[in-house]
């Protein structure tokens, strides 16, 4: 099963807004809540309590700061999860055939059944989107939550991935990317959705959507500044002003 | 090829329970999936008025907080020395035997020897209704050191504020400026509305020191120096007023802007409106040009009105707004520097509200009839809003700077009008309409009326005929007199310092006041344990309601366990501190959705019983009790008839109805059907200019927030302000005392003003932000949440680094008048340059939260807590002036100021806490949590 | 990288295993009897060790069978496959010399280009790794066979041999050190390129203050001096002293030392080759 699909039917993935996620950690956290009870072993944590806790997320938020060429510095929050490419060198590694993409969806599986442990893949991902998980000994990786999106157990509008739906500020947008029609490729066709890494010649289908300039207002000061012509000089000028502006009323 | 068989609807969970989340105060609906019998997942409540489905990272780690090894396990005797920890775990009967033992003596003889203070309360009008009817005047929540400033400031200019009493217009608002917020009490709305205007493209402008979260996804941001957005914002109002760009029309309808005042030197009255017969408010009518009361029906009060008799003008607020702020003080550039920006900056601020305001101007086709009975076929909207706080309360000219945001609000037209701020019912409601402070204490007897409330003068100060603070807080003395939330922060020095009375037993709930919600942890963990000469506390008895083993744990002498959020009954009430939206009042309930697998109780149950035993007034009746516990209490009490702790389902004449109405037996089954929460729609017609809307009014009085129409102007001229300084001038029967007399002459000025709080010995300002992933000191506990936040440097600006040869992970001694620190430190370009910050919270004393001791929260974590005094160090006068707003007494964390040197590598943060001995037993070294499969 | 001693030893050991095997498969007059044991043993114990330590590396080690099933696209079951038929012929090769002693000199050319390709796709897991610049280079693959077929020279008493191909190996080393320094910058993979951020970019946060298995696993940093330390001395250990004892008057003593020697210095090689190699997962971490 190491072998890629020459393509697949839908190209399902996430757009992540670069200018609206605030860093705030909620999808990391409903991501490790769904993934912990839901989709093969729960996602184990050791020393939980203790001097150096590490567990297995499927989703972490990473900030970046950008010092502009000209304007204060920025910082940019950014959450990072499997990008399910097209061209996934995690899936050709694999020995055991583990990991897969699916050919209905794109989605980057892990039979973790039969995988071993053998760390090949996520050695392979340029993201660092796969992690083993200790007590498991099984790589674990974003399903893009293939357990909720198609789940007739759930209602209808909550057939979408965790963290998208618990993204307080809408910042991460779900959805078939292989579809120009879709509102997903409408955004990123719009926003100038760009690609992780794209010289590792993955293909991902998670786009990112690039924080909108800056600090521009300075520079529209010549637009702002008529609109602040004072209306007289003195106080006793002001009053007479308002005099005529309330007669005008 | 095959792929493999996937089962792509598996079950999700048995069931699905609604309640509240209580990972922090926001308040968001919850599904609660259950998987044999036990919590399987938790998720946001589409439904839900507040989070309408996301959840915040806090909230989805809610599993681990209830599952999480700290929990206490029974109630607990302290054995050991106070601050140890070593505690024996005893029954209920024992426990509430010996809490009735200490209660009962106090209450016959001297009711104020109790102090009872709650922190992190969610049911503060039962706790009060508690300590009210207990009889003691010392009761507070945490208000007075978390944002008073922000409440108060709104309240006495607006009748509301931001957060629970208002938000912006999300949907209409085109430029929104948000300043010092990191977080917010209404984490997701302000996220999710952040959201909706980056969606749509709309501006944001962040003014805050530090450029993360929010700040971070502003399109401007304006990175000023702490303490001076008072400053700031009065240069921006005297660009828009020097231009005209202010909305006239709304000036004169809906404030004070036209009263008149008082204008004779001689006059007590001097500087408080003219009133007529009935004490109403005057303003000139521009119809007439003749007098009028301000609400009189179908007059038009005239901005500039001024009258003169006896040879002395008597003027329009206006008058005095354009002589205040038209200064050349406040022009760009004589304040720009002091702000750390620039004039240009500034100027373009200013022009970019006056473009939105005015050229962008947005009409909503709703007609409406005002107060004056004058119907409206439109309503205008000036899409600017804003939003604040602690980063603007939590100094000691907060108040102060909160009242000149809501000056510029109003200015432009932009509160209670589509795209600006909307007040969320029960708001709004003036200071006027507000209780007044009680604080005599009877033996045996209740106290008179509510500790809490907003003194409208002198007059209403909670000071024994000796001049004495009645409240062991100081709170509503000269020192502050608009203390409305209490002053938590002060409970313990002044109990400690028998000043200004010694107490009997302290009892808190919630709140962990030996650790991070203590200014000078170090020095209050010393007063907690500190005795006198015979070997007895100083603080003789400690009762504390906490559910997890926490810090504050350890210095207790009887600790009764709470629930988790999941296990118990609450009550987020209209009567208290609700979780209405500007378009619908609403109100929720916690209730057990699991059944704890301990030895705890509800702490409101435990309060039930304590005043069952103790014969409470208000709890019993005829030696009967009225509640069983605290489910009966929320269905059953009436604080007045008609009006309970839940506005839904209630009884009405004709069957089931919602506000006013008789109590229902059904009535918390009929909230867990529906998702533990009801909405009650504001009208279409009502939905904006609240508190001018005959419809909303209407509305308010149905719903029993007033039991008549209450509409009111704001008062951007000040008259409470304004009572305390005539008295400060020399004025009338109750007068400040000679020290605090300047103070209150130049700082209780009726119009907005600024004053410089921060002092020059230390160059660099020292802040704490909250980091979105954690809740103050509960979120180290929690497995998931940890992981994120361990532990937290201090992040300097890059030049401060160079200057001081610093590199991430380098040490650095920390010192500010009180004290030092040694701190890692991590480099942070996007920051003003006179300031450095660090995650507030995050530092954990060794051996509490059921962490390992070499945990790095108590390693490598700190507080900046010891590093602010409630005191600040001597000035000139040899005293000790509070730390703290002199209006509110709000305490000033973020006034701090300190000194930077590189230290040679550490293994442990300084100081050092000894640990304290856990009470449960040691948390598990690996999880992998799946329940029912 | 992070040098687990399980990959360290495995590539180290195995290398040398099927290195020996090379050379004895392709001996034109190998060993029998006792001698052929003895050498086919030590080969065995190398080869068959390595790829004990490598299951050490398994989350999974009891379903290490699965890892043949992919030989289409994996490497890694490439070079379970490589190796198991390796020691299959080796061992069709060894038996007969052993016990027998006859010679079927075609088994032992298959067995040696068997040796070989085990050790090419070996390195081949690594080289195919665009995410570690350094390994991505036709550099690995050759540099893995020259250790192997100087080592397996060396171990099976080619002194001759062993001296150029000693010689060759470090010089292709410093070379592969030298060259390696420049290939994450090569690459093309930055900042940049791995946030789509432009300007000057610096990771400020790290997404969880706790440790997690990318930063154990894959964003493993040696100081610049250290590291020099450690190729000086793995240049030392693994050809230059073993050369300066092959040119010393040949004496048992001295040859074991020669291959302890080189075993060493392989291994501190290996142990650099991977704690060198930089992930570029390390560039979100702000560690490149
Ligand atoms: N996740 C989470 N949410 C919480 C809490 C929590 O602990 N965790 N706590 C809750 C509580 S009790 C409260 S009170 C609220 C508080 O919520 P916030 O008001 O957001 O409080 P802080 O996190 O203290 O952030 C204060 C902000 O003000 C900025 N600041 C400081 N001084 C100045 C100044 O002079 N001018 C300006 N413009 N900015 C300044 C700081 O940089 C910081 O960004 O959060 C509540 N919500
Ligand atoms: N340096 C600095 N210090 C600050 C601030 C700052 O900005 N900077 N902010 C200040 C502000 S605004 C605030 S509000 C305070 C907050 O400080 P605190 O009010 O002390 O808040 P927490 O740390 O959350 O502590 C609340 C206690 O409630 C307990 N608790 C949690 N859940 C339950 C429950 O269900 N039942 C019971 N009975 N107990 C429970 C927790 O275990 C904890 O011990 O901190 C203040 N301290
Ligand atoms: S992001 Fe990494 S794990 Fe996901 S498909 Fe791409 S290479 Fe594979
Ligand atoms: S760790 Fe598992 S999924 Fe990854 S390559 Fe190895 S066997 Fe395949
Ligand atoms: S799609 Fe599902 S698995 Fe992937 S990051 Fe989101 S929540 Fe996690
Ligand atoms: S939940 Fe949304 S806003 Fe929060 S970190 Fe994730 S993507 Fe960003
Ligand atoms: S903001 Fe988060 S923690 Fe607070 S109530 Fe909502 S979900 Fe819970
Ligand atoms: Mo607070």
């Amino acid at each position: 099963m190491t072998d890629l699909p020459q393509q697949t039917q839908r190209q399902l993935g996430l757009v992540i807004d670069l200018d609206t996620c605030v860093g705030c950690h909620a999808c990391v956290v409903s991501c490790k809540g769904w993934n912990t009870e839901n989709y093969g072993a729960p996602l184990s944590d050791q020393q939980p309590y203790g001097a150096d806790p590490s567990g297995t997320f499927l989703n972490r938020v990473h900030s970046y700061e950008l010092t502009p060429e000209t304007g204060p510095a920025q910082l940019v929050h950014f959450p990072k999860s499997c990008l399910h490419c097209a061209d996934a060198p995690c899936v050709t590694v694999c020995p055991t055939g583990a990991s897969y993409k699916r050919v209905e969806d794109g989605i980057v599986l892990v039979n973790e059944s039969d995988c071993i442990g053998c760390g090949l893949c996520a050695w392979a991902c340029p993201y660092g989107a796969r992690e083993l998980d200790l007590a498991e000994g099984v790589m674990k990786k974003c399903t893009l939550c293939v357990d909720r999106i198609y789940n007739e157990n759930l209602p209808e509008r909550d057939r979408e991935p965790a963290c998208v739906r618990t993204c307080p500020a809408g910042a991460r947008h779900f959805g078939d990317l292989g579809d120009p029609d879709s509102a997903v490729s409408a955004l990123v066709a719009e926003r100038g959705g760009m690609d992780l890494m794209p010289e590792q010649g993955t293909r991902p289908v998670n786009k990112y959507l690039p924080p909108r300039p800056k600090d521009q207002i300075d520079e529209q000061v010549d637009i702002l500044a008529p609109l602040l012509t004072p209306v007289a000089e003195e106080p006793k000028g002001f009053l007479g002003w308002l005099d005529r502006a309330l007669d005008k009323l | 090829m095959t792929q493999p068989q996937l089962d792509l609807s598996p079950p999700v969970s048995d069931e699905v329970r609604k309640t509240t989340c209580y990972m922090c105060a926001c308040r968001c609906g919850i599904n609660v999936h259950m998987t044999s019998g036990k919590v399987a997942y938790i998720e946001g409540n589409r439904d839900h008025p507040v989070n309408k489905g996301v959840l915040c990272a806090k909230g989805s780690a809610g599993i681990m907080q209830h599952n999480a090894p700290s929990r206490l396990r029974a109630p607990l005797k302290r054995v050991g020395p106070r601050g140890s920890g070593e505690f024996e775990e005893i029954s209920w009967d024992e426990a509430l035997d010996m809490a009735e033992s200490w209660l009962r003596p106090l209450r016959e003889s001297a009711p104020e020897k109790l102090a009872f203070f709650t922190g992190r309360d969610q049911s503060q009008s039962f706790t009060s209704f508690w300590a009210q009817n207990y009889g003691t005047p010392n009761y507070a929540a945490h208000g007075g050191f978390c944002s008073v400033n922000m409440a108060t400031a709104g309240i006495y200019t607006m009748g509301g504020a931001f957060w629970e009493f208002g938000s912006p217009d999300w949907e209409h608002t085109k430029l929104f400026m948000l300043f010092g917020v990191a977080e917010d009490h209404d984490s997701n709305p302000i996220k999710m509305g952040i959201g909706k205007l980056k969606a749509r493209g709309a501006t944001v402008i962040g003014v805050n020191p530090i450029r993360s979260g929010y700040n971070a996804v502003a399109d401007e941001w304006v990175g000023i120096t702490p303490g001076t957005d008072g400053l700031f914002i009065l240069s921006l109002i005297h660009c828009l007023l020097k231009a005209g760009k202010i909305d006239l029309d709304y000036l004169a309808r809906y404030t004070n802007a036209p009263v008149l005042l008082d204008g004779d030197p001689k006059s007590p009255d001097y500087g408080l409106a003219l009133r007529d017969e009935d004490g109403k408010p005057q303003v000139v009518d521009r119809a007439t040009g003749k007098l009028a009361a301000w609400d009189a029906p179908g007059i038009k009060p005239d901005l500039r009105g001024h009258i003169r008799r006896a040879g002395v003008t008597h003027a329009s607020v206006m008058h005095k707004i354009a002589e205040t702020y038209l200064s050349d003080d406040y022009a760009p550039e004589a304040v720009a520097t002091r702000c750390g920006l620039t004039p240009t900056r500034i100027r373009a601020i200013a022009g970019l509200l006056a473009k939105t305001a005015f050229d962008e101007a947005i009409v909503i086709d709703q007609p409406w009839t005002d107060f004056r009975g004058e119907r409206h076929e439109q309503m205008i909207g000036r899409p600017v809003s804003f939003h604040a706080m602690r980063g603007i309360s939590a100094h000691a000219n907060g108040f102060q700077t909160c009242r000149a945001l809501h000056l510029l609000q109003i200015l432009l037209g932009a509160v209670e009008t589509p795209g600006g701020m909307r007040f969320k019912p029960p708001y709004p409601k003036p200071a006027h309409a507000h209780p007044k402070p009680h604080a005599k204490a009877t033996p045996m007897s209740p106290l008179e009326g509510p500790h809490l409330g907003f003194p409208m003068g002198p007059e209403d100060l909670c000071l024994s005929d000796n001049g004495q603070p009645q409240r062991i807080d100081k709170a509503f003395t000269w020192e502050n007199p608009l203390s409305a939330h209490g002053l938590m922060h002060m409970v313990i020095s002044n109990a400690h310092a028998g000043d200004p009375y010694t107490i009997d037993t302290l009892m808190l709930y919630m709140a962990n006041m030996a650790w991070n919600s203590s200014m000078n942890t170090r020095a209050v963990m010393e007063m907690l344990t500190d005795t006198d000469q015979n070997g007895d506390y100083i603080i003789p008895r400690i009762i504390y309601s906490d559910a997890y083993s926490s810090e504050m744990v350890a210095y207790a002498d009887l600790i009764l366990p709470d629930t988790t959020y999941l296990e118990r009954h609450d009550c987020i009430s209209l009567l208290d501190r609700p979780i209405s939206e500007p378009e619908a009042a609403a109100d929720a309930i916690r209730w057990p959705v699991v059944e704890p697998d301990r030895d705890v109780r509800g702490f409101q149950s435990v309060l039930v019983d304590l005043a069952n035993r103790l014969d409470l007034p208000g709890f019993v009746k005829d030696g009967q009790p009225l509640y069983r516990d605290y489910a009966d209490y929320i269905t059953n009490h009436q604080r007045k008839p008609g009006i309970g702790p839940l506005a839904g389902w209630r009884m009405g004449e004709t069957g089931l109805t919602d506000g006013r109405g008789a109590p229902n037996e059904a009535q918390l089954d009929s909230y867990i059907a529906n998702g533990g929460f009801k909405t009650f729609p504001i009208p279409e017609a009502a939905q904006y200019y609240k508190p001018w809307n005959s419809a909303y009014q209407d509305y308010a009085v149905g719903m029993g927030f007033y039991d008549s129409p209450q509409p009111y102007l704001f008062q951007l001229w000040s008259e409470p302000l304004r009572r305390f300084q005539r008295a400060g001038e020399g004025i009338g029967p109750h007068q400040p005392p000679e020290y605090l007399r300047q103070q209150v002459v130049e700082k209780f000025t009726p119009l907005p003003t600024w004053y410089d709080t921060a002092s020059d010995d230390f160059p660099t300002h020292a802040l704490t932000q909250r980091p979105m992933a954690m809740y103050h000191s509960w979120g180290s506990q929690n497995a998931w949440l940890r992981q994120l936040h361990g532990h937290n440097p201090l992040y300097l600006p890059t030049k401060l680094m160079r200057q001081n040869d610093l590199k991430d992970g380098d040490w650095a001694h920390v010192t500010s008048p009180h004290g030092r620190i040694t701190v890692p430190v991590a480099e942070m370009a996007a920051l003003n340059e006179h300031t450095v910050w660090t995650w507030n919270a995050i530092g954990k004393r060794k051996g509490a939260w059921a962490l390992d001791t070499d945990a790095p929260e108590a390693t490598k974590g700190f507080l900046l807590n010891h590093l602010i005094h409630e005191l600040l160090p001597p000035k000139g006068d040899g005293l000790r002036w509070s730390n703290s707003d002199p209006i509110t007494g709000q305490a000033a964390w973020f006034d701090l100021k300190v000194r930077i040197e590189k230290a040679p590598p550490q293994e442990i943060s300084k100081p050092d806490t000894d640990a304290q001995a856990s009470p449960v037993p040691a948390p598990p070294t690996e999880l992998r949590w799946k329940v029912g499969k | 990288m992070h040098p687990a001693p399980s990959i360290i030893l495995f590539t180290t050991l195995s290398g040398l295993g099927f290195g020996l095997l090379f050379w004895l498969g392709i001996d034109p007059t190998p060993p029998t009897g006792w001698v052929a044991f003895a050498f086919f043993a030590i080969a065995f114990a190398l080869s068959l060790g390595g790829l004990a330590f490598s299951a050490g590396h398994l989350g999974r080690p009891e379903r290490a069978l699965k890892a043949f099933t992919q030989w289409r696209s994996s490497w890694l079951s490439r070079e379970a496959w490589a190796a198991a038929a390796t020691l299959i012929m080796a061992g069709l090769y060894a038996a007969p010399l052993v016990f027998v002693g006859t010679t079927f000199l075609p088994l032992g050319w298959v067995t040696g280009l068997l040796a070989l390709a085990t050790i090419g796709t070996t390195s081949m897991i690594y080289t195919q790794l665009k995410t570690v610049p350094r390994w991505h280079h036709a550099s690995t693959p050759a540099l893995f066979l020259a250790y192997a077929l100087a080592g397996g020279a060396l171990m099976s008493g080619r002194v001759t041999v062993a001296i150029p191909l000693l010689l060759v190996t470090g010089a292709l080393q410093v070379w592969v050190w030298w060259d390696g320094d420049r290939r994450l910058a090569r690459s093309g993979t930055d900042m940049n390129t791995a946030t789509g951020l432009s300007g000057q970019v610096r990771a400020f946060e790290p997404p969880h203050t706790g440790s997690n298995y990318l930063l154990r696993e894959m964003v493993f940093v040696v100081g610049r001096k250290h590291a020099l330390k450690l190729r000086i001395i793995a240049l030392v250990l693994g050809a230059a002293l073993p050369v300066v004892l092959l040119l010393m008057p040949f004496g048992h003593w001295l040859a074991a030392l020669a291959v302890l020697s080189h075993v060493a210095g392989v291994l501190t090689a290996r142990w650099l080759f991977f704690a060198e190699a930089e992930h570029v997962v390390g560039l979100y971490y702000g560690k490149r």
